[in-house]
């Protein structure tokens, strides 16, 4: 490679155009990451597909949508607390606390519009995320203490409010439950919020000012701060965000499950996270892409409704889900050395 | 030339002697204690308080690599899956017929060959960070205990086996004196041996103490394996002391692991914390959890409490420095 470079240097004045070839095959690599994925969730849907002809019907398909709508709205906030260099440990919670509210105040006036509860919801979400915020950005506590912290408070909130008892499904009004159950379009009210969700936070991210920002603060927060950026606003924003998602989150889990427990979506922070980091989150911070995130998410939930769909005993399913997501993140870390690699090679050094 | 001397010790000062983080734990003990014994005429009572230790240090083994792990500027979310793992086989090997001190020490060796996989990852593959390594294998390990028992539960072990959990040497519970025994060999360790000190290093600067000779990978590797083998011994005690196992024991363990070392004031950031102000943590959540259980204050409320109590635990230092360098400026 160097002699050729040199040789090049000497014969060519151009060096951009010997340098062509090579900046093409890098550039496919980095879509390589986002292909590979693809191509892995179209094997596997075709595989599933000849173990069990019914896995990739409409009804089947509308039902995977359905159940990976929750999470993928949790996956957009936890990429942009990723991308920062956080981390959120509190979402089940703040999600369970939410949905509690919503819950026992539709329990308590059952006339209420639907709608007012999906925003109540959202209040509480905002208010938690708030809070995290303020002790990420302004008290300078590191985000998985911050967050590990307020869960704890979060969840005993919960069961602070609910007495320890569970609001059922006989005690939730149709309006709230229909919430979930409901379409528009023909589509299910909860693929819907997530479309608009996803479309909303692409245009957020890419396009906005603030959302540009927020990369900027994860992949050099010093510089960040030097060029003029708020950084602790920007942080702050990006938790409350978080925050405001995990009530929207919360008041669909309830209204879905048509149950509000105190131990709503314990653990459940851990499939967002694991979500992102198979749709190529990098959790250095800077990183992460909305295209990225929806494959991990996607490719979850396929995983999550394709494996009882081929007999795949249930005991069976954690471990492979595991197995999948530390091979999923291995071949992207060998991938992306060869593209450093490559990078380094060009630069003829 | 006259070769430069450096103080390997700072000179004694009594204000920073006083001023340190352990000392505030000790005033936060003191106050538990006192409140305690306000709130419950039953807390004052060397029997109970003494009992009161088998109950909460099972995972306190846990706590003494996590601080380990934690100076390194790591963290392991796999240990309360490798509780579970390894009381799961064995139990599972009890069961078909090993004898139950092999059995032990296989729980043991695989907790060991949990950390190894895990050290091994991790260090490999520098780019992924300890976060999300042990998260997948926090996964994983808790599937291969999922895919052993299913969701049986194994037990019926030998009768000595419960005197892990429950058995007193003269006086005093087995389980408090295997942890005093451990707390101090690895206090120790991190203290008073040239490993320790390299840890330190590496804490706050990995690449000046690789380009000074330390074996960063091999340290690495040793202190997850070391917190392998510790989730082994919480298994130990903690199966014994329920009497049976099951996939889903030491859910969430990492976390209250991870919450005591914090406030043990180490800190995640790199290179700062004790062995004393951990240890101190154990016994101070012990104890505020006991007192509070005894005016049945609800187990929701001590979620609170104690997340609260973190939060504030790494707060005041934080406005410490924050006024400090406000001062300066």
């Amino acid at each position: 490679m160097n002699e050729r470079g040199l040789a090049n240097a000497a014969l060519e004045p151009a060096p951009h155009n010997a340098g062509f070839p090579k900046k093409s095959f890098s550039a496919n690599i980095g879509k390589f990451r986002e292909l590979g994925l693809l191509g892995f969730i179209v094997l596997l849907s075709l595989g599933v597909q000849l173990r069990n002809p019914s896995f990739l019907s409409w009804e089947n398909i509308n039902d995977i949508a359905t159940n990976t709508a929750i999470l993928s709205i949790l996956t957009i906030g936890m990429m942009l607390v990723i991308v920062t260099r956080g981390i959120d440990l509190s979402i089940g919670a703040t999600l369970a606390l939410s949905g509690m509210i919503a819950a026992l105040t539709v329990y308590e006036y059952p006339d209420l519009n639907p709608m007012i509860a999906l925003l109540l919801g959202v209040a509480v979400g905002l208010v938690c995320g708030m809070a995290l915020g303020f002790l990420v950005s302004r008290m300078g506590i590191l985000p998985i203490i911050a967050t590990l912290g307020m869960m704890n408070v979060f969840r005993g909130l919960t069961y602070q409010a609910s007495g320890g008892k569970w609001v059922s499904a006989h005690q939730m009004p149709d309006s709230f439950k229909q919430i979930a159950t409901g379409s528009v379009l023909g589509i299910n009210n909860l693929v819907f919020i997530a479309i608009v969700i996803y479309v909303a936070a692409y245009f957020f991210v890419n396009h906005t000012r603030t959302g540009r920002q927020i990369y900027a603060v994860g992949s050099n927060p010093d510089s960040a701060q030097i060029s003029g950026i708020k950084t602790g606003k920007i942080l702050w924003l990006v938790y409350s965000i978080m925050g405001g998602l995990s009530g929207l989150a919360g008041v669909l889990w309830v209204s879905k499950f048509a149950s509000a427990q105190g131990d709503t979506a314990a653990g459940y922070e851990l499939n967002v996270i694991a979500a992102c980091v198979l749709g190529g989150v990098s959790i250095a911070g800077g990183s992460g892409k909305i295209s990225g995130i929806i494959l991990g998410t996607v490719l979850l939930g396929i995983l999550n409704n394709a494996l009882p769909m081929i007999n795949v005993s249930p005991f069976w399913q954690m471990w492979i889900q595991g197995t999948i997501i530390l091979v999923a993140v291995i071949i992207n870390a060998v991938v992306k050395r060869g593209i450093d690699r490559n990078n380094l090679m060009r630069r003829k050094i | 030339m006259e070769p430069r001397m450096i103080a390997n010790k700072k000179p004694f000062s009594l204000k920073g002697f006083f001023l340190q983080w352990e000392w505030m734990l000790v005033v936060l003990f003191i106050a538990v204690t006192v409140m305690n014994i306000n709130l419950s005429e039953y807390y004052w009572n060397y029997d109970s308080l003494r009992d009161a230790t088998m109950s909460f240090l099972d995972k306190a083994f846990i706590v003494l690599p996590m601080v380990f792990v934690i100076i390194l500027a790591d963290i392991d979310i796999s240990v309360g899956s490798i509780v579970a793992l390894s009381s799961v086989v064995m139990a599972d090997l009890y069961s078909q017929g090993v004898p139950m001190p092999l059995a032990m020490a296989i729980c043991l060796a695989v907790g060991l060959l949990s950390g190894l996989i895990n050290g091994i990852l991790i260090v490999k593959f520098k780019e992924l960070s300890s976060v999300i390594v042990t998260l997948a294998t926090m996964i994983i390990y808790r599937g291969i205990a999922y895919i052993i028992l299913e969701d049986q539960a194994a037990g019926k072990f030998p009768e000595w086996f419960s005197y892990l959990g429950w058995g007193y040497v003269g006086d005093i519970p087995f389980i408090l004196i295997v942890f005093a025994v451990f707390a101090v060999l690895f206090g120790l360790l991190l203290h008073k041996t040239t490993f320790g000190r390299r840890v330190y290093a590496m804490g706050s600067n990995p690449t000046a103490s690789r380009y000074s000779g330390v074996q960063v990978d091999k340290i690495k590797i040793i202190i997850f394996m070391l917190a392998g083998l510790m989730a082994a011994v919480t298994a130990l005690f903690l199966t014994s002391r329920m009497g049976s196992t099951r996939p889903n024991i030491a859910t969430g363990y990492e976390l209250d692991v991870i919450a005591m070392a914090v406030l043990g004031g180490v800190s995640t950031a790199g290179g700062k914390g004790r062995m004393i102000g951990a240890v101190l943590a154990v016994f101070l959540i012990g104890y505020l959890r006991y007192g509070l259980g005894l005016i049945n204050v609800s187990a929701q409320t001590l979620l609170i409490i104690i997340g609260l109590l973190l939060i504030f635990a790494v707060m005041i230092p934080n406005l410490k420095r924050k006024r400090a360098s406000s001062r300066n400026a």
